[in-house]
Formats: structure tokens, sequence, C-alpha cells
């Protein structure tokens, strides 16, 4: 009894949060076609981006490459290319840019992404500062669509659309559909304001920012969220340029996409304790009084469901065991009767949910694809996402009560 | 300068509209999930109906003995409609629990029908001149029958291999006069899984191979399936 009620309590805040972006969206969906389309001004702001690079030697080239193809004046773009100590032959490769005016390249020793950032904060004197992923390449028009947001005076931060670089495998695939869901809801929290990441793939700031509340900490690795916090807390505004494209590399394997996700849920929730102050107080508008704390309820909420799912299958599973050991293998034909269908309230509440998820999905794509196109991915995410994603979940959860750090790699 | 962000106003409107809707969708769901456990259990009423039906019509013609030939009556046409109401039944106490009261009734009414059934077939069974197999089978869902399951599987796969075996199943806890009564007469005590067969009472989990030794005709049925199986691959 007990249990059905915290099911039917963690589906109705999953219901009510998919029901409240939906309403949101339906809300601004005119807008979204329509903002910040161009620059009604002449003057192009100075703008400094820092790549950041710890062994990326891989990838550092065609980052910086990207950068230098973007429609942008010249003279008004510098790219600093700090490398964070690496010990691979990433500062070898970069030699290839010593003559370009544009690009400048420091060498310190390896203290985190966060001192990189910070170096290339003091050494910056541009009306803009922005920061790109050393493993992340930029649409040719991603700065250009971001300066619009600009112009209003209240926005100190931009944040682009993010999507998945040449997506391979299975995996990659499944990202790509998640990718595309973070670009429809980092919109529709834009107009509640309410974003809380600044994502490495390349967030634009005004420079003055980090004079206003300070440069980048440490912040359990996930400085990104925190910066955003920390904006967030001073009431500063974060928008977010849906037209500008940043392609990221993503895990290949589920290792290495088990770490990663683990270090970014594992930050959320140390940020979410750090900044729990936040936390259901009107005065910090939507974030604080709803996505923060029911991004903190998703989380368990996740974590409960999936361990119901799992028990349940494992009695089934269990049965199924002893049912063999006692009189051998035998296969039951598949009764298609209906009344063996489940139709139990949880299970009725689950399929509304589901549904819900599934609208909110094919809008997300048709936002960041431009058009609907229903791919093999779609079914990959829905079916394979909710089964690894506890994984990392219950780790993070894990290592945050336990005070345990994690590592990048 | 320093230009903060004016935080705009909560839209409570919004989140009012949000949890209308959601609590909207949640009546959807509670209203739909009604609708299907009703109609599941109005479709159990229905089977049991219509099964009391053909144990009246079995009775009647039963009755009418002395004009009809044996061969008219008892084929297992009503044995696979209460086995088939029997899984219908145990999974719907799995979902919606025991205590449900139209569920106890129905569950009453199976009884009920089941012992009809066995009662008529013995009947049948001696004027036909026939000797069928009746297992009475007496189970417990309470934890302490942990073998009872196993029981289950193990009649069920007896039932896949002898369709002629007619099994009755009983739970030893369901107070209704008519299985105490039942109980009293093959005098079945508290030691489950319990099994009358043949005049006999099986204490314990009895495996396929237990049941066959107890049941003597399992052998002949299996030389007229060997031999049945033989005749079909001949004649392919």
């Amino acid at each position: 009894m007990i249990s059905n009620l915290i099911t039917y309590v963690f589906l109705f805040c999953s219901l009510y949060f998919e029901v409240f972006l939906l309403i949101t969206y339906i809300e601004k969906r005119k807008t979204i076609k329509t903002e910040y389309l161009e620059m009604t001004g002449t003057n192009w702001p100075s703008v400094d981006i820092v790549v950041p690079c710890f062994n990326e030697s891989k990838t550092i080239i065609a980052t910086i490459n990207s950068l230098l193809d973007l429609n942008y004046p010249k003279d008004k773009l510098k790219i600093m290319v700090v490398d964070d100590g690496s010990t691979d032959d990433s500062l070898k490769t970069l030699e290839v840019f010593k003559k370009n005016t544009q690009v400048e390249i420091h060498h310190k020793e390896n203290g985190g992404k966060y001192t990189a950032l910070n170096f290339a904060i003091e050494n910056s004197h541009a009306d803009l500062f922005g920061c790109l992923d050393a493993d992340s390449f930029v649409d040719k028009d991603a700065l250009k669509n971001m300066l619009p947001y600009f112009e209003n005076e209240k926005i100190m931060a931009v944040v682009p659309s993010i999507k998945v670089y040449e997506p391979g495998n299975i995996l990659q695939k499944i990202q790509k559909i998640e990718y595309g869901w973070g670009i429809f809801v980092r919109k529709v929290l834009t107009y509640l304001n309410a974003l809380h990441v600044t994502p490495g793939p390349l967030t634009i700031f005004r420079k003055k920012i980090f004079d206003n509340i300070g440069k980048y900490k440490h912040a359990h690795q996930t400085e990104d969220l925190e910066m955003a916090l920390r904006m967030q807390k001073h009431n500063y505004k974060i928008a977010n340029s849906h037209r500008s494209i940043v392609y990221t590399v993503t895990p290949k394997t589920i290792k290495t996409l088990y770490k990663q996700r683990r270090r970014w849920s594992y930050g959320f929730l140390k940020n979410a304790i750090d900044y729990k102050f936040m936390f259901f107080k009107k005065e910090y508008g939507n974030l604080g009084f709803f996505i923060l704390p029911l991004a903190v309820i998703s989380i368990f909420s996740a974590l409960y469901l999936a361990t119901n799912f799992v028990i349940s299958n494992a009695n089934i599973i269990l049965e199924q065991i002893t049912r063999i050991s006692v009189v051998g293998i035998s296969f039951n034909k598949i009764n298609f009767d209906w009344f063996y269908f489940n139709t139990s309230l949880t299970s009725v509440i689950a399929w509304f949910t589901i549904l819900g998820t599934l609208t909110l999905v094919l809008l997300s794509i048709k936002l960041s694809e431009g058009k609907l196109k229903i791919k093999t991915e779609l079914f990959y995410f829905l079916f394979i996402y909710p089964i690894i994603a506890p994984f990392w979940l219950f780790s993070a959860v894990f290592n945050t009560i336990f005070s345990k750090t994690i590592t990048w790699r | 300068m320093e230009i903060k962000n004016d935080r705009e106003k909560t839209d409570w409107l919004k989140y009012f509209y949000a949890f209308v809707i959601t609590v909207l969708i949640f009546a959807t769901a509670i209203y739909i999930s009604n609708y299907f456990s009703n109609k599941k259990l109005s479709q159990l009423k229905t089977m049991e109906d219509k099964i009391s039906l053909d144990i009246l019509s079995s009775e009647t013609q039963f009755s009418l003995l002395t004009e009809a030939s044996c061969k008219d009556i008892g084929d297992n046409t009503l044995s696979i409609e209460v086995g088939q109401l029997g899984d219908k039944l145990s999974y719907t106490e799995g979902k919606i629990g025991s205590d449900n009261l139209d569920f106890q009734s129905l569950k009453t009414y199976y009884f009920l029908l089941e012992i009809k059934d066995y009662l008529l077939m013995k009947q049948i069974s001696e004027k036909c001149k026939d000797k069928p197999t009746f297992i009475l089978y007496f189970y417990s869902n309470k934890g302490s029958c942990t073998e009872c399951q196993n029981e289950g599987y193990v009649l069920t796969k007896l039932h896949e291999m002898y369709p002629q075996i007619r099994i009755y199943s009983f739970d030893y806890d369901f107070n209704i006069p008519t299985i105490n009564t039942l109980k009293s007469i093959y005098k079945i005590e508290n030691k489950l899984p319990a099994m009358f067969i043949n005049g006999k009472v099986q204490y314990g989990l009895k495996s396929v191979d237990d049941i066959k030794k107890i049941i003597p005709e399992t052998k002949i049925w299996d030389k007229e399936n060997l031999a049945s199986s033989t005749n079909n691959q001949a004649s392919n």
C-alpha cells in the first residue's frame, strides 16, 4: 500500500513536470521561431573563446579549426588555447597554430579544467568570453546567432544547442535523442528563467560577469553547473540560442558513458546541496521553487521506479526458474487474451507518463532536427536508456551520500 | 554598471493549470483502470454463469441418462473452461488482492462450481462404467505453504500431459462450508500441499513422476500417445 502510494506520488511528479513543460512550450512556440533573429546594431563585440585542453590531441585541431571558421570578424575573435599540463602530444600538435594571430597558446601545470578557464579569464580583455571544450566543434553561425541575445542588457550568458558529433554506434544514437531532448528542455527552461547549466561546449558570457560574481570554482568537477547556479543566485539572466549549434564528441562505450554521467549526476547533487538555500524559495523564481527540487526528486523517482521494476521482474524470472527446476523446460503458449493485460492504476498512469515522454521527445526531435523524423534511435532511447541510466544515478547518489569523490575519467 | 535581471514573477496560474491537467489525467487513469477491473470481474462472472449453465445442462442430461447414451455426456469442454476460469481468478487475485469482496464472491462461486462438476463427473462415470481420474488439490496462498506454488506447476504440467485427469483445486484457508465439508469428508489435514487421488490423501510436494506412480492409468495413456504419434509420423 505504502509502496503504491510512493509510486503514485513519483508518477504524479513526472506527469506534472511533463505537463508543465508542454504548457510552457505551447505558450512560447511562436516566440521560438521569431526570437532574436538578427542583430540590430553594427558593432561586433570582441570575443575571446578559451579552449581548455588536457590530453585532447585527437580532436583539438578540429576544434580550433571550427572556431577559426566561425562567421565572425577575425579582428574581433581571439582563441585562447590553455594546455592544462597535457601528458600526450597535445602541446606539440598545437604548434601548427603558432603563426596564427587569432590563436594564443598557453601552457600551465595541470590543475583541472576550472583553473584553465580562470587562467584565460585573467588574461582576457574582451567584451564577451566563451568556453569551448576541446572535444567539440562549432557550426559556422553558432557565435553570430548568439549575439542578438546580448542586445538585451539583462542577458548575461547565452548557451547553445548541443548535438552529437557523428553518432556511430547505438549508444551514441541514444545520446543523439537525449541531446535533442536537452535542446528542447533548455529552450523551455529559458522561458522559465531556470537554466542551471552553462555547458562547456560554447557558452558565451559577458566578461564582466566574472568581475561581479567571481571566476570558476572546482564545484565537484561540474564548474559549468555551479557557474549557472551562481548566476541564478545573483539574479543574472541566462538565455538559450537554439539556432547556435555545437557538435560534441560523445562516449562510445558504456563504461565511458557511465563515468561521464555519474560525474554529471554527482556534480548536480553536490551543487544542489551547496545551493540548497534556493530550494522552495519564491525569490529564486521557477528555478528555486520548482525546477531544482523537481530535478532532485526526479533522480530519486527514477531510482525508486527502476528498483520496483527490477524487483517485479526478478520475481517473474525467479518464478520461471523455480518452474523449470520443478517441471523442466516447457514453452507456454503466449496468451493474447486482453484479460491478462495489466490494467492496474500504476500501469495505466505509467502508460500516460510514457505517452507524455514520447510527445516531448517527438517535439524535441522537431526542434533539434527542424522536422519530425522517427528513426530507430528513438526506440533505442525509449527502451535502452531507462535501463542503463539508473546505474549511474545509483552510483552518483551513493557517492554523494557517502561523500566519495568522483574521478574525471 | 551592474544590470540585473528583475526576477520574473512566478506564474502561479501556470502551476495551477498544470496541476489541474495532471489531476485530470490521473482521474482518467483511475477511471480506465476501474473500468477494466470491472470488465474483468464481469467477464469472470459471465464465465461462471456459463459454466453453471453447462453443469445444469449436464445434470439434466444425466437425469435423462436412461434415455441418452453415455457418449453424449461429459466431454472435456467444461473441464477446459473451469481450468481457464481458475487461471483468470488466480491472475486477478494476484492483481487486486484476495480481500476484494467482489472477488471473494466469484472465488466462492468457482469452488462451488468445481465441487458440482466433480460430483456430476463422479456420478456420470459410475453410471457409464467409466474410470476417470480425479485430483482434489488443496493449497494455501499464505506464506506457510512454500511448496504450494511448485505443486501448482507440477499439476499444470500433468494436465498438459494428460488432459484426461480432472484436477480440482481448493484454497484450504478459504472459509466456506462446502470446502470445510470436503476437507472433513476426505480428512485433509493442514499439511499442505495435499492431494486426494484415487481414494488416498497425499501430503507434501509430489513430482510428475510421483503422481504418475499413484495413477497407473498414465502408463496406458503414455502407450496410447506413443502409438498415435507413431501413426501420425507414418501417415506423414
